[in-house]
């Protein structure tokens, strides 16, 4: 029982001891060997572009969700002229960063371990290694700078269209004004709450590439491995960025 | 040219090399051959340090690669090709772009130079007309010569194969063998062949050795190895279910 716990920790302190290693690694080679453009942009190409439509989907639902839940509180108080500031502020303080974030997770960090993780159980990886090419190269450093420029800007679109969403529920559907749902916001928005949107989702595009990577990097033997990979890589991602956010939020506040 | 002295590595509980030693002459075609599950292709990863031994040494041209740094293993890799048991191939690239990969990432050939060198090496093993196809739409066998045509193309002085005809009918087996000797010929590089291909791969090979209980027993020429009188060697050879080597 004792040695059991001792070896699980032992496996628990190494896997942390390596993960954290990947990152820092990784962090290196971005300045010190980017990867061509081309390989970048073929990434960003896959993490952002191709995230479009669920990101503008699940804005526009989420931007009407809160139009419908902040218009319900705030006739309460007699203060719906405030909608705007309340959509716009949650969405950009918060739930743009967090739900892009989460929405990428789900459809490129999972894609990301699998691909990795594939070429690592077919030995394509260990296949560059011995053409005397460092993988993280072509595979690692692509992703991280490709994940660190596509989510600020899929978080901003994520803003821009949940705004809209809002208005298109308080202004069209419930009859808020117009005026006062953008003029209370362009009063209420400081170029603070901007910032730590773009700060939160540069960083959990980060933790995106990181955990996706690295999980596909040391993926298991076979198909059950790579699926057993795929799977922690997004329950984990998940997890780190909701603690993550908890902690930035409390910084940034 | 490669040296590997009292080598050992374990996995977990599972000893596959036990001081293990053994020398790859340079120039020449070295087969490894033994009963599955020996650690064949582990002994082979560590003659390129993609497996680092517990102890033991592993030199190539005299220099140790145990422990390198990563630049510095990379500079004793410049001098390998690799043929994996399953190829390995990059299958979102074409097999054009695999043969190339290797020129364009190490070399400043220009577009030209390298379309020229991939022509010559798809042509060499047969596949002149299959460029634009992606590895999931070739058959085992083709998959196995563009995997080779990959190993050659940068003309490395060691290539090592790993089982590169198993799973793959007489006829083509025959084919790969052959091509294994006509490149040899051509270039003149260090093979080294990890196979269980009896009897054709004496046919192949100039010196073999075989593994056997994380051990070499035996290395010779393919002659004196077909006439050892080692239970084992014999058993292996003549494929009986008696003997020393029993079905794990």
């Amino acid at each position: 029982m004792v040695q059991a716990l001792g070896h699980i920790t032992v496996e628990v302190m190494r896997d942390l001891g390596r993960c954290g290693w990947f990152l820092l690694y990784s962090t290196y080679m971005i300045f010190r060997r980017p990867g061509s453009l081309v390989h970048v942009l073929k990434q960003i190409r896959f993490i952002g572009t191709k995230s479009l439509f669920v990101i503008v989907l699940t804005a526009a639902f989420t931007g009407m969700v809160l139009g419908l839940q902040g218009y319900y509180t705030l006739t309460k108080f007699g203060s719906e002229g405030m909608l705007g500031t309340a959509v716009a502020l949650s969405l950009i303080r918060e739930l743009g960063p967090v739900l892009a974030a989460l929405m990428v997770t789900g459809r490129a960090g999972s894609a990301i371990t699998a691909e990795i993780g594939i070429m690592r159980i077919t030995e394509q990886i260990d296949a560059l290694e011995t053409m005397a090419l460092d993988p993280f190269k072509y595979l690692v450093t692509p992703k991280f700078i490709a994940a660190m420029i596509s989510l600020p800007l899929l978080c901003a679109i994520f803003d821009v269209i949940g705004i809209y969403g809002g208005w298109l529920v308080g202004v069209k559907l419930l009859g808020v004004n117009p005026g006062a749902y953008f003029y209370e916001m362009e009063k209420s928005v400081v170029w603070r709450d901007v910032y730590s949107g773009f700060v939160k989702s540069f960083s959990f595009g980060v933790i995106i590439a990181w955990i996706g990577c690295y999980k596909g990097y040391y993926a298991g033997h076979g198909a059950e491995g790579v699926s057993k990979a795929t799977t922690e890589s997004v329950v984990l991602t998940s997890v780190i960025i909701l603690v993550w956010d908890y902690f930035l939020t409390s910084v940034l506040l | 040219m490669i040296t590997l002295r009292n080598v050992h590595k374990s996995f977990g509980s599972q000893k596959v090399l036990d001081g293990l030693d053994l020398h790859i002459p340079a120039g020449k075609i070295t087969a490894i051959i033994g009963p599955s599950g020996e650690g064949k292709s582990v002994l082979l990863k560590h003659l390129i340090g993609l497996l680092q031994p517990d102890s033991g040494s592993v030199e190539v041209d005299g220099e140790s690669i145990i422990n390198l740094r990563r630049s510095e293993l990379n500079r004793i890799r410049e001098k390998f090709g690799m043929l994996f048991q399953n190829v390995a191939l990059f299958d979102s690239m074409t097999v054009y772009e695999n043969v190339a990969f290797p020129l364009e990432e190490k070399t400043s050939l220009s577009k030209d130079a390298i379309r020229g060198k991939v022509t010559a090496a798809l042509e060499d093993v047969g596949l002149k007309n299959t460029g634009h196809k992606y590895p999931d739409e070739l058959s085992g066998g083709m998959k196995k010569r563009v995997g080779l045509a990959r190993a050659v193309v940068p003309n490395p002085k060691i290539i090592l194969f790993d089982e590169p005809t198993t799973g793959l009918d007489p006829i083509i087996k025959r084919a790969i063998h052959q091509l294994i000797k006509d490149t040899h010929a051509k270039f003149g590089f260090t093979a080294v062949i990890v196979s269980h291909e009896i009897p054709e791969i004496f046919d192949v090979a100039q010196h073999v050795a075989v593994l056997f209980r994380g051990k070499i027993l035996e290395y010779g020429t393919p002659e004196e190895i077909q006439e050892s009188a080692h239970p084992a060697i014999r058993q292996f050879i003549s494929g009986s279910l008696d003997g020393p080597i029993q079905m794990a």
